[in-house]
């Protein structure tokens, strides 16, 4: 526990270039995947459906968006679009018996089709223009999903996903269920950790931190920003898939709004740009905020006697979510990313905080 | 097709651009001084609303008295707001700050509600609602205010920019830290110009609480706000009054003419292909300056 940097000495390449370096992290990975996939066992099946499962698919949608912004640091008002895009399609290719898996990848290839259009937009502009055009593409997109009947199948109606089959087998479980939202889960968070080590995270990180000088280097600039949108829209996508045939079961054009989007953003920038572990933490905290906050909210009025009516009940949770991004973003604009990590750095060494690097 | 319907739907369009010009001048008073995007003015219009609302019922004030005191309050809440939230994020990268104003957005628009509930209040400012006949052309009489209200602050705006306060505002849209190097207080120039977008917002507020009804709805106008704000170059005020005009013509032929097609609901539409369409052909706008980055 103590000094857990003592006694590692990186003596060949591949050693320094791990994932996990430090032993005691390895540890603790292997104890949080043990906790995970032994969750069904230990989690009651409501907890796990309505709170393990929405979190791991938030968690590699916002990891997708943290690609985009936190990597590449290029803006994406519109991500909601793209999940949206990736589940109709899927759902539309599961309803024409398309197998699940195939149809999960093709809403993953649709969205990401459609999120080139948008980077057409980031070859032209960058910073706010940017933002305020993706912004701009996620309302024409709202406005296509709900108004073109083909894809929605008319103005407010709903369409039902079919069961989810994995391999030929219904997964309808709760823990099955858990499952294939976590292997998902699992496959975007290792495809990120990796991306960091790899020529194409240190491209886009060049990119983000100045496209010219990225090209005085030799980084095409212009194909770093189509990749990068291409695949996060595709992670986007298939996220946006993975909700609807695990959570919603069926699809809304109200669950790919503006304000999803805006809540996506929220997941990222909490969590902190860039910071995989922070991803998990900011979807956490934007999706268990509101109810850990209603039911406090309700103790509260039960115990002080503070009566409050229902509309102020239904608000003050969005008005503590508006609050609580305006405190982060003053407090540590680096996100619960930055907070843990400041945390670790300090238990690495201690209690020899000088020898801190 | 009908000509004279065209006409009507034009000239009524332009009247009621001229009113998204009053949410795009908050905007654009703001990106001038400090370069922030406010995507919180469609909140803080809905929040004048309220609290010219709050004024009259509470207090029982005449609505003339109402505004300018809810003008006065909005001053220093637009203060306040950048003294708290922004101040301290200048010179952070734009997302942070996009993201603080739509933080900014998110909170305004719960706590109103949780304050003042989601039903929606009619404001009468005294405009009849019948229309105003001009020929053959039916004017609506609450846009016509509107627009000459617009046009107004326009002048007033005009005026105030020769100044030596606006002088000051100007010195430091154009270059603050060479402002700063000459002894401008630039943070208070900035907080002023908060505080101005802010008493512009009541303006908005109070009319298209009017044509409208109070509610949630009016901080939709922020969509039209920043597409009339972007139109017309986000530093130019002159601009958002042109592109107003422009956006209020298109919007009303072009979906007056897509709404039989598709069933309606095409306005969101149009005003969002005409920010996609300014970003891709003219990003600065009508009259902004050029020194956006290309890529």
């Amino acid at each position: 526990m103590l000094f857990r940097q003592a006694g590692i000495f990186h003596t060949d390449y591949a050693a320094a270039r791990a994932l996990f370096p430090v032993t005691a992290d390895r540890w603790m990975i292997i104890i949080l995947l043990l906790l995970a996939l032994t969750a069904p066992l230990t989690m009651s099946s409501l907890a796990l459906s309505t709170n393990m499962l929405p979190w791991l698919v938030w968690t590699s949608a916002a990891l997708g968006l943290n690609l985009i912004l936190g990597w590449a640091g290029q803006f994406h008002f519109g991500y909601a679009a793209i999940m949206g895009i990736g589940a109709y399609t899927a759902v539309h290719g599961a309803r024409n018996g398309i197998p699940w898996e195939i149809a999960v990848v093709l809403g993953g290839l649709m969205a990401t089709v459609i999120g080139i259009v948008f980077a057409f937009a980031a070859l032209r502009v960058k910073g706010l223009y940017l933002a305020l055009s993706t912004l701009a593409l996620q309302f024409v997109m709202d406005w296509v999903i709900s108004h073109v009947p083909a894809i929605s199948g008319g103005i407010q109606a709903m369409l039902q996903a079919p069961a989810l089959r994995l391999l030929g087998q219904v997964v309808a479980s709760d823990a099955g269920l858990y499952y294939v939202a976590l292997g998902w889960c699992l496959m975007v968070t290792v495809l990120m950790l990796n991306l960091r080590r790899t020529a194409l995270g240190r491209a886009l990180v060049a990119v983000r931190e100045k496209d010219f000088a990225a090209a005085v280097i030799g980084v095409h600039s212009l194909y770093y920003k189509l990749v990068a949108f291409a695949t996060s829209s595709f992670i986007g996508g298939v996220s946006g898939a993975i909700l609807i045939f695990t959570f919603y079961h069926a699809a809304t054009p109200e669950q790919f709004e503006v304000n999803v989007s805006i809540q996506l953003l929220a997941m990222v920038i909490v969590g902190g740009l860039g910071s995989i572990i922070g991803s998990y933490f900011g979807a956490a905290f934007i999706l268990l905020m509101p109810s850990l906050l209603n039911s406090l909210i309700a103790w509260l009025a039960h115990h002080m006697g503070a009566s409050l009516g229902v509309e102020a009940l239904a608000h003050i949770p969005y008005a503590v979510y508006g609050a609580l991004i305006i405190i982060f973003l003053l407090v540590e604009p680096m996100g619960l990313g930055k907070m843990y990590n400041n945390l670790r750095n300090y238990l690495l060494v201690w209690p020899f905080g000088y020898a801190r690097k | 097709m009908d000509l004279a319907l065209y006409g009507e739907l034009a000239v009524n369009g332009a009247l009621s651009g001229l009113m998204y010009s009053l949410v795009a001048m908050g905007i654009v008073l703001i990106y001038k001084s400090s370069a922030v995007p406010n995507l919180a003015q469609g909140a803080m219009t809905m929040l004048s609303a309220y609290v010219v609302l709050a004024i009259t019922s509470r207090f029982g004030a005449p609505m003339w008295v109402a505004i300018p005191l809810a003008m006065g309050t909005m001053f220093f809440v637009g203060m306040g707001i950048e003294r708290v939230a922004l101040r301290r994020l200048a010179g952070r990268p734009i997302v942070m700050i996009l993201m603080m104003t739509l933080g900014l957005d998110i909170f305004i628009r719960a706590t109103s509600m949780a304050i003042w509930g989601g039903t929606t209040r009619p404001m009468s400012i005294g405009i009849s609602a019948e229309p105003l006949f001009l020929g053959p052309l039916l004017l609506n009489r609450a846009s016509l205010v509107g627009a000459v209200v617009a046009i107004a602050l326009f002048v007033i705006f005009e005026l105030f920019f020769r100044t030596r306060m606006g002088i000051v505002l100007r010195a430091i849209a154009d270059d603050y830290t060479a402002s700063w190097s000459v002894g401008i207080s630039v943070d208070r120039g900035v907080a002023l110009s908060w505080a101005m977008s802010s008493a512009v917002a009541t303006t908005a507020g109070v009319l298209w609480g009017s044509v409208q009804g109070v509610d949630q709805s009016l901080s939709l106008l922020l969509l039209k706000g920043v597409t009339v704000a972007v139109l017309g170059g986000l530093d130019s005020i002159g601009g958002a009054i042109l592109a107003g005009v422009l956006l209020g013509i298109f919007e009303a032929v072009a979906s007056g003419y897509l709404d039989p097609l598709v069933g309606g609901g095409s306005r969101d539409l149009v005003v969002a292909a005409a920010l996609i369409l300014t970003i891709l052909i003219r990003p600065h706008g009508l009259f902004g300056r050029h020194d956006i980055e290309r890529i």
